[in-house]
């Protein structure tokens, strides 16, 4: 083949490098071995696109239920890491609170798990929200609209996103026109619906009225829900009510009030860094790095290698040590830039498949695409560094 | 040593220099007191036995490896102590010819040429592209400028090579067996070229050889044995 005709990326780089772009014409004279590092350093940005997907769903999907709720500070048993181990907590201490400076409503909310039969024999579990419909612990419109309906005996609003169900209908159900859903030998009236959608433990909410919840759940007690959300009068300070509600419950030591962020941020931290699933999530992302790591530096140590004498002329002509790591850089960075554009189409596209048959809340974004392409290349470059210490066996004195 | 005369300015100076490879009892001595003057505007041949240290010799003046004993002068600067950031430099005045010619096979022989000119960077990079060509073809390679080396024959190749080390006007040209894959026209023109460098332009050229056609066309033939310089002539056709 005549090189007579230059490629563009040649010229561009010869452009952006000042110099002839030898790490690209290297790279591109071999396409065998171009594909392999393009495919090796596409399958670890996709394995860690991937993990940080599942990651991202797992955080996500821990906040979808706290970002459901309508409260700037929340009051919960002192021991509560996360919404499925929040144990009760004294009623009296909601009483307590609203009674603090500030506190305009003080909602209480029992939680509660259930297992709902399919007929194939499957099981989807429900989060159970118990709370008072005559007051407004979660903000969602729909819910607010609805929820009046939940005063009536038995009524729940369903979960219109729970996972692997018939949604046809829940979506149906009209508060004239309920749909019967047998839950421990209960039936429950699915009076109408809303959307918030399953995590990694839950397949989908169900709301109901404290006293509906407490016949769903007969050993548990009014006077023991599991959170306080607490709503406060317009003007005052979250930081200087949630030090007022600490003071006062500093002696009783049962309970811990914390922003609606904090309990956030917390129940993810103890989800990642806790729960087996976390710590997968998070090693996944490390073997990718390193699966990444060795296919480049195999590819850039085998081209060091294989241009040895090349370089070792090019030493001896005076060509000093940094241009030769600048060539494997240049072929470390361009590995890394080709090789992540795969790695995001196939991961975006596995990313509306997982939430297309799982619910879970998995989309692509910038900062994640952005992040894992400056891994790509970073690790890119450390292979690349490490494969550099190749070149110092390239010794001029041998060529003669 | 023959005395030189009606020639150039000293470019090579060596003075007592010995080397050794290895430490202890693996050490080997392969040059033993070695002094000679070579001269700019000459084309001097290197000649011996495998082993007899011309290759040795031929790294030290070219600045590729340590002078540990005695001396090097290269175009007037003392190579014993240098650094290797000093050697780096030195080697920047020179042009190499090794015998195989290590041509980067991803690169057109116009771009391989380039390498050659690139070294010094800046004005001497804008030139490159006259220059590489020009010298390619008065090497017989003007249809061959845009091929890679897998597409050229030995020689071509070897003649790219030449053409990589004397694109930068080197002051000094080190060459090994530079004629040993070439055909016997394609030899003489490659050692034509070599000695009108030497005479248009004052050129240094060292060339370790067994080439009966170059050893006729050499001004002076050094010949080494064991490590030591046993005869240096001057060639009639030097004259």
């Amino acid at each position: 083949m005549s090189r007579s005709l230059r490629s563009w990326p040649e010229l561009w780089l010869e452009r952006l490098l000042g110099r002839l772009p030898i790490g690209w014409l290297q790279l591109s004279h071999s396409r065998t071995r171009l594909y392999a590092a393009l495919g090796g350093v596409s399958f670890a940005s996709l394995l860690v696109l991937m993990q940080l997907g599942f990651h991202g769903a797992l955080l996500g999907s821990v906040a979808l239920p706290y970002r459901a709720m309508d409260a700037q500070l929340l009051i919960s048993a002192a021991d509560m890491n996360t919404l499925a181990d929040a144990s009760p907590l004294p009623r009296v201490r909601l009483l307590q609170a609203a009674a603090v400076p500030g506190v305009d409503q003080v909602s209480a909310v029992f939680l509660g798990r259930l297992d709902w039969r399919q007929p194939d024999g499957s099981v989807r579990a429900l989060d159970v929200l118990g709370f008072d419909p005559s007051e407004t612990p979660l903000h969602d419109v729909e819910i607010r609209r609805q929820q009046g309906l939940l005063n009536l005996a038995d009524t729940v609003l369903m979960d219109a996103r729970t996972r692997h169900i018939d949604a046809a209908p829940v979506l149906a159900a009209q508060p004239d026109a309920t749909w019967l859903l047998e839950l421990r030998a209960r039936s429950l009236k699915v009076a109408g619906h809303f959307a918030i959608g399953g995590g990694f433990s839950a397949d989908g909410y169900l709301l109901a009225s404290d006293q509906t919840f407490l016949r769903l759940f007969p050993n548990r007690s009014s006077g023991a829900p599991n959170l306080g959300l607490v709503q406060l009068q317009a003007g005052a300070d979250p930081a200087v009510v949630a030090a007022l509600l600490r003071e006062r419950f500093r002696d009783a030591g049962d309970v811990k009030v914390r922003s609606l962020d904090a309990v956030i941020a917390d129940d993810q931290r103890f989800q990642t860094t806790q729960r087996p699933i976390g710590l997968i999530f998070g090693f996944g992302i490390v073997i990718g790095l390193l699966v990444g790591v060795v296919i480049v530096y195999q590819v850039l140590s085998s081209d060091v290698a294989d241009h040895l004498k090349e370089y070792a002329t090019l030493k001896a002509i005076g060509y000093p040590q940094r241009f030769f790591l600048g060539i494997v850089f240049e072929e470390a960075v361009i590995l890394g830039l080709l090789g992540f554009v795969p790695g995001l189409l196939i991961a975006s596209g596995l990313y509306a498949v997982v939430a297309w048959k799982t619910g879970l809340p998995m989309a692509m974004n910038v900062p994640r695409a952005g992040a894992v392409l400056l891994g790509t290349v970073a690790m890119c470059a450390l292979s690349g560094a490490i494969a550099t210490r190749r070149l110092a066996r390239a010794n001029p004195a041998e060529l003669f | 040593m023959a005395a030189p005369h009606d020639v150039g300015p000293v470019s090579l100076a060596v003075r007592g220099l010995q080397h050794a490879f290895g430490l202890g009892e693996a050490r080997k001595q392969v040059l033993f007191d070695i002094d000679l003057d070579i001269h700019a505007g000459e084309l001097t041949v290197l000649m011996g036995a495998s082993g007899s240290g011309k290759t040795t010799l031929l790294t030290l003046m070219a600045a590729l490896r340590s002078v540990e004993q005695g001396s090097v002068r290269l175009l007037g600067q003392e190579l014993c102590g240098a650094s290797e950031a000093q050697r780096v430099q030195m080697r920047r005045q020179l042009g190499f010819i090794f015998q195989a010619h290590n041509l980067h096979e991803s690169l057109s022989a116009l771009q391989n040429v380039r390498l050659g000119l690139a070294v010094h960077g800046g004005e001497a990079a804008q030139a490159w592209a006259q220059a590489g060509a020009h010298l390619l073809a008065q090497l017989g390679l003007a249809e061959r400028l845009h091929h890679v080396p897998a597409q050229l024959s030995g020689g071509q190749k070897q003649r790219v090579a030449i053409a990589r080390a004397l694109v930068g006007n080197p002051v000094v040209v080190l060459a090994d067996e530079p004629t040993a894959a070439l055909d016997r026209e394609s030899a003489l023109q490659v050692v034509h070229l070599l000695k009108a460098l030497a005479r248009e332009r004052g050129t240094t050229v060292v060339m370790v050889t067994h080439d009966s056609k170059v050893l006729a066309l050499a001004d002076r033939i050094l010949t080494m044995e064991q490590g030591r310089l046993v005869d240096d002539r001057r060639s009639a056709a030097g004259f």
